[in-house]
């Protein structure tokens, strides 16, 4: 079963009078369980490619398929719906909310699925102990270490059980051995059936992934099964 | 509305943003307390000329004597009018309009009170039964005069408070006699009036004056009240009762000096406008003043939003709706203006209790802030909170997650 399917997807923007023409129909089919990193050098076009399989972007043409549902013209709230129940994001900069604590970060996806709070502080507590940070539930990311930090937005997007995670530069933030242990954590989540995509310009990352997508100019370069 | 989660949230953001807070709740505040200030002021000043005017009927017409000052059907000018009975009878027969009418005619302070070995100097006024309306007195104890002891002349007086503690101390003063220039009167009643200068006074029958004291049959002034008559219909009265004046003392009618007119429904009418006005003006001002503070809170949310804007982009990410954003930042707004237009309430409040028993003056009384000032200026915050949180709210609802995170 095709968890994403992209066919012919063409995506430009307005910048001024020029049109930038980013992704130029691009064709790709990832099974449920894959884990699928994707390169490119920087105007590949692999942020955008990423911005639309999250529902962050709209294309302009083509057709994307999330779990057999075409993703197109869809309403904010609609997509709003989407980005919450079927997609994890995970970034490079964590993107953890300030001003509150590990727990409560986690948590966050379960209060827009309308989820009592202490509910979804009891759930976001599992996750946490998942991750090996219980002791750290109350801190604040400025008290947190930055494979902590990431260990905390892994879970969080994890919490809404969804079918797909998309990794924006997961490791890009953090020291090598950190990196690797992410990663480790990232191939284990993949093992429990959720379709996992990587972007990353880094080789030894992409290296730990099934499958590696090289991206040029808006189209598919080169693809490649991975050596494990 | 009451989503506690949604409140969860609220909370948590202002208590991370304290100082945030209290400045945009600041003005908010300033601008509560200024307008229970403002209004409460403008109370105060209504009070003390509202009981300025109603220590008489605030609906009384007062005619007094004059001198002509336009010649008239060969007469010169300069001819002082003088009022007689004739003047009170006729004006009662012929005005079916007019109310408690009562002639005056003082008989002046050289008259000493006295009872037993105590004495006084007091104003001794002698008047009809209506004066008790046209003055706005009080009766404490017995009755005021009446139309048989104006009939009989009777030597019958009532006494001020004042006058009864002055003379009569603590013995009853009720029945007994009180000897105006030697002469003894009967005290009839006790009265109190709202002004301490008529206070200050007895008031005998007419008659009985014009018999003892004066002799003849002059009266110094008269006056009544107007009933329900409006401004416009006691000018009509009083244009009425001048005319009469004028034919039985041959004086032209447009002649404004020989006989003076005050009339209080007038007076009374266009002090309470002016008060609506002063209150119309207040309220702009304190409007005004709260618009400012609703610009400052709605700047300072823009901002907010601007500060927050990677924030509510991580929110979408993860799914929230705009709905749900605009509620955050509606709430928030409507949650700090109305939390410090309510203290800004209390503190106005507060205040106008502290100084109200220090301020009271002939023209300042109790200023204050009634339950429905109160109740407007809650309905006011929170719109107030409304619209400071409503251009913000649009411009965080409209954030693109990608925008916002892109900035990395």
């Amino acid at each position: 079963m095709n968890m994403i399917k992209l066919q012919g997807l063409h995506k430009s923007y307005n910048t001024g009078n020029n049109k930038l023409h980013v992704l130029k129909g691009l064709d790709l089919k990832i099974e449920q369980g894959e884990l699928v990193s994707i390169m490119g050098s920087s105007g590949s076009g692999k942020s955008t490619l990423l911005n639309v399989l999250g529902i962050l972007d709209s294309y302009d043409s083509g057709y994307y398929h999330l779990n057999d549902t075409l993703m197109s013209n869809l309403s904010e709230k609609k997509a709003a719906h989407y980005r919450n129940n079927m997609i994890g994001f995970v970034f490079q900069s964590f993107n953890l909310i300030s001003f509150k604590n590990a727990m409560e970060n986690v948590a966050l996806p379960l209060y827009y699925q309308g989820v009592s709070r202490k509910k979804r502080n009891k759930i976001a507590m599992g996750y946490l102990e998942k991750m090996g940070l219980t002791a750290w539930a109350e801190h604040m990311p400025n008290e947190l270490s930055g494979g902590q930090k990431q260990r905390v937005a892994i879970a969080r997007a994890l919490i809404s059980n969804p079918k797909v995670i998309l990794a924006d530069e997961p490791t890009g933030a953090l020291d090598s051995a950190t990196s690797l242990e992410v990663m480790d954590l990232l191939r284990e989540i993949n093992r429990s059936g959720i379709t996992i995509l990587i972007v990353t310009h880094e080789k030894d990352i992409s290296e730990r992934t099934d499958r590696i997508i090289h991206l040029k100019d808006g189209i598919i370069e080169s693809e490649f099964i991975s050596k494990n | 509305m009451f989503d506690i989660d949604k409140w969860q949230e609220i909370f948590s953001t202002i208590k991370k943003n304290k100082l945030r807070t209290f400045l945009t709740g600041f003005s908010v505040a300033w601008g509560i307390f200024m307008l229970i200030i403002l209004l409460g002021s403008g109370r105060g000043l209504e009070n003390g000329v509202r009981k300025q005017f109603e220590q008489d009927a605030t609906n009384s017409i007062w005619v007094y004597r004059g001198q002509t000052s336009v010649p008239y059907k060969g007469l010169k000018p300069g001819r002082q009018i003088r009022f007689t009975n004739e003047d009170y009878n006729y004006t009662k027969k012929n005005n079916s309009n007019i109310e408690n009418l009562s002639a005056r005619l003082n008989v002046w302070r050289q008259r000493n009170l006295s009872y037993k070995s105590e004495y006084g100097n007091y104003d001794i006024v002698s008047v009809h039964p209506g004066t008790r309306a046209l003055e706005n007195i009080k009766i404490i104890e017995g009755r005021f005069l009446n139309n048989i002891d104006i009939n009989e002349s009777r030597k019958v007086v009532a006494i001020s408070l004042v006058v009864k503690n002055a003379l009569f101390k603590d013995e009853e003063a009720l029945g007994k006699y009180l000897k105006i220039n030697n002469i003894p009167f009967k005290v009839i009643g006790l009265f109190e009036d709202g002004s301490e200068r008529d206070n200050q006074r007895v008031y005998i029958p007419v008659s009985a004056a014009q018999k003892i004291f004066t002799g003849g049959i002059e009266i110094n002034n008269l006056a009544f009240t107007a009933g329900n008559a409006d401004a416009a219909e006691s000018i009509k009265i009083e244009d009425e009762i001048r005319a009469q004046f004028a034919n039985r003392h041959n004086f032209d009618k447009n002649d404004q000096r020989a006989i003076y007119i005050n009339n209080n429904v007038e007076e009374y009418k266009k002090f309470m406008n002016l008060f609506a006005g002063i209150r119309i003006f207040v309220w702009i001002i304190g409007v005004g003043t709260i618009i400012a503070g609703i610009v400052g809170v709605s700047n300072i949310m823009l901002i907010v939003v601007k500060e927050r804007t990677k924030e509510i982009g991580i929110r979408k990410a993860i799914g929230a709706t705009p709905q749900s954003i605009i509620g955050l930042i509606l709430l928030e707004s409507i949650a700090i203006t109305a939390f410090a237009g309510y203290v800004g309430l209390v503190l106005g409040v507060g205040l106008l209790e502290l100084i109200s028993p220090h301020v009271q003056s002939d023209f300042f009384l109790n200023p204050e802030a009634d339950f429905r000032i109160a109740v407007s200026a809650t309905i006011l915050l929170i719109i107030s909170g409304t619209l400071a949180g409503f251009v913000p709210a649009r411009k965080a609802a409209a954030i693109k997650p990608i925008d916002a995170l892109r900035d990395e």
